[in-house]
């Protein structure tokens, strides 16, 4: 019983992580490697918040937090792409940029709370069937609407990047935007689209935390989980169904400390607290040990595109 | 063109240079440092160490800052998230050139870095919150919190059913360790077979992992949750279990309003408009001040309706007798997690032996790690 409720927190804590790696997966599979992950889930977070106090309405409330992702995303997108500054640089400039506008919409929002309404709207529901599995239902199928819609933007995600037209121009344009370009496609159109998109589901993230996690508004709700949305991203190999169950291992360790110290075990808590990057180095190790390719990412990533330069 | 921008430099660089002579000069000037302070040139700099919007810590030691502009019609100004690094140095003196003449930082670890600036600008007076070193023009100050918090143990103590209550700390040091043990004297003074379960979370702030350490203490049967935690995150896991909760800081009733019953919180205003007046008048002296609740400067937020029956009239009989020191909260007979007598009958700890607490007392459930 203890095991199951220690998973399905997991698979909570794991939630905003997961919509923040799925943005970045789609962001870099298009060649854009965008560090402003943090910022982008601060700007979704505050913006979702502050539309479900104002309307009292969630659907708004996630369409605000996607938009405000978005928007960081836009101005992100003009930098590099259009303008083809340092994608690096760019990004984390994001990041800084998030923190203010979130700390500056944030002012008059300090210590207010998600109305009544929108908190019964994001209550856990069971799902018919799956809710009633034993232990898996439990812990994956009786949670919040929010952490269903991470299953199946996952899944979406997956059956677009590996299985539509689409979905191979974009792996296109990631790994050779010449090649891509000769073929006809627009590598700034899906450069934009996918960032934009990518950007929108990083806001997601960080609603979900303003929303649903610490239903109440206070400052720098993310803590810098955005960056290990971008070491997930590598530990997933930009694959979206492995940052499903990444996200869930990743969110299982950022809880795991607090279960383990009502055992007397001998280890430190500092070293639990580091698993999470001491696991991320691993997997860097290896993937760069085995040469795969599976676990190098697109090859254009983090390079700007001049036609001219082909 | 070129020609017309390098004049424009070297223009500004000439007055540049004259302003800062100006400041020099009156940097100078102003060194017989316990002379009276006129109104208008009085500024005062804080530093804190979370942002204003934590609802917390940074957040009382703001609200203490506006009462200081609106007792004393001064110029205060601050920076916020300010890491306790290297880092503390430079906005000390920035605030310094800006013309800051009292400064207040508001965290331990910028004890080192103030004392060094210090040094080195002797006619600027220096406040640090919760430290211990001193000098002629920096002072240490810190509240006896755990006065507040054993009153908080009462409240907690008779309402929790499972008597197990768990507490959601940030680290292993003195103030939070001896903070724990005064809220388990606390509980078990009304409730002599409650635990308090600590759990560490090694943050100050984050929301989202707090609120999860509460939730763990939840599933092993908690029902009533304290914190030493910057954020409401640990208030939110409570209200949505539909148990109860002990805030810290501030008021939370806002942010848990089913749960929260009350909280030990500070009130520095006082303090600080006492001290810039006396800047002011010219009458400062350096000090090691550790206000008590006689001094208003710690006080437990007034019980909600949720707190249990007869809890306030404990929480008032007790904070009488802390008033007027008939009981002093850490007077023996007082024994550690392993029963062992730490504190003999009729005996008191010191303040020595409370700053440097590396012990808990019976009833807690939870390891130091050293």
């Amino acid at each position: 019983m203890a095991l199951i409720s220690f998973f399905a927190a997991a698979v909570v804590a794991g939630t905003p992580l997961l919509f923040a790696t799925l943005g970045e997966i789609l962001t870099e599979k298009s060649g854009n490697l965008n560090l402003g992950v943090e910022g982008m889930m601060l700007m979704g977070a505050v913006v979702g918040f502050q539309v479900g106090i104002m309307t009292q309405n969630p659907y708004l409330a996630l369409i605000g937090a996607m938009g405000a992702g978005g928007l960081g995303a836009i101005i992100y997108g003009f930098l590099t792409i259009t303008l083809r500054a340092n994608q690096v640089v760019t990004g984390l400039s994001l990041t800084i940029f998030g923190a203010g506008f979130a700390n500056y919409m944030g002012q008059k929002l300090i210590g207010q709370v998600v109305p009544e309404s929108m908190k019964i709207f994001f209550r856990p529901v069971s799902l018919p069937v799956l809710g009633d599995i034993p232990y898996i239902g439990a812990i994956f199928f009786r949670q919040d609407p929010f952490v269903y819609l991470g299953y199946i933007t996952a899944i979406v995600l997956g059956i677009y990047l590996y299985h539509t037209q689409y979905g191979l121009h974009v792996r296109v344009v990631g790994e050779n935007p010449g090649a891509a370009d000769a073929s006809g496609v627009s590598v700034s159109m899906y450069k934009y689209i996918h960032c934009v998109v990518g950007g929108a589901l990083c806001g997601l993230g960080g609603a979900y935390l303003s929303l649903v996690y610490v239903p109440a508004w206070q400052e720098n709700v993310t803590a810098g989980r955005g960056w290990i949305a971008v070491a997930l991203v590598i530990f997933a190999a930009w694959n979206p169904y492995k940052a499903l169950i990444g996200a869930c291992f990743f969110g299982g360790l950022d809880i795991v400390g607090f279960r383990l110290q009502a055992f007397d075990l001998k280890i430190s808590q500092y070293i639990i607290n580091m698993l999470p990057y001491i696991v991320t180095i691993c997997v860097l190790i290896i993937a760069s040990v085995r040469k795969s390719k599976e676990y190098g990412g697109p090859k254009g990533l983090g390079i700007p595109y001049f036609r001219e330069e082909r | 063109m070129k020609k017309v921008i390098s004049k424009l430099l070297v223009g500004v660089l000439a007055v540049s240079m004259m302003v800062s002579g100006c400041s020099t000069a009156k940097k100078l000037a102003n060194v017989d440092s316990n002379a009276p302070v006129a109104k208008e040139e009085m500024k005062v700099g804080f530093i804190y160490v979370g942002p204003i919007g934590d609802g917390g810590w940074t957040y009382a030691h703001n609200e203490a800052r506006l009462y200081v502009e609106e007792q004393l019609g001064v110029q205060t100004f601050y920076k916020e998230s300010v890491p306790e690094g290297p880092e503390v140095e430079k906005v000390l003196k920035d605030m310094i050139d800006q013309g800051a003449n009292v400064i207040f930082a508001t965290s331990f670890g910028y004890m080192d870095y103030v004392e060094k600036v210090a040094k080195q600008y002797p006619h600027i007076k220096f406040l640090h919150c919760s430290g211990y070193k001193t000098a002629d023009n920096m002072s240490n100050y810190f509240g006896r919190m755990y006065q507040a918090r054993y009153l908080s143990g009462i409240v907690a103590g008779m309402k929790t059913q499972s008597d197990t209550i768990g507490y959601v700390a940030a680290f292993e040091i003195p103030e939070v360790i001896r903070g724990i043990n005064a809220f388990t004297l606390g509980v078990r003074s009304v409730n002599p077979d409650a635990k308090v379960v600590v759990r560490w979370t090694h943050t100050w702030y984050d929301p989202a992992k707090e609120k999860e350490a509460a939730k763990a203490l939840l599933d092993e049967g908690a029902d009533v949750i304290a914190q030493h935690q910057d954020t409401a995150g640990p208030q939110q896991a409570a209200e949505e279990r539909g148990v109860w909760s002990v805030g810290y800081n501030t008021d939370m009733q806002a942010t848990a309003p089913q749960a929260y019953m009350t909280a030990p919180i500070w009130n520095w205003g006082p303090y600080y408009a006492q001290q810039v007046q006396a800047v002011m008048e010219g009458t400062w002296k350096s000090e090691s001040y550790w206000g008590s609740m006689n001094e208003e400067i710690v006080r437990l937020a007034p019980l909600t309706a949720i707190a249990p029956e007869g809890s306030k009239e404990k929480v008032a009989e007790m904070e009488g007798k802390i008033k007027d020191n008939s009981f002093t909260v850490f007077q023996g007979p007082i024994k550690d997690q392993n029963g062992e007598v730490k504190v003999e009958e009729g005996q008191q700890m010191t303040d020595g032996e409370m700053l440097s607490f590396d012990w808990f007392v019976e009833g807690v459930v939870g390891k130091i790690e050293k």
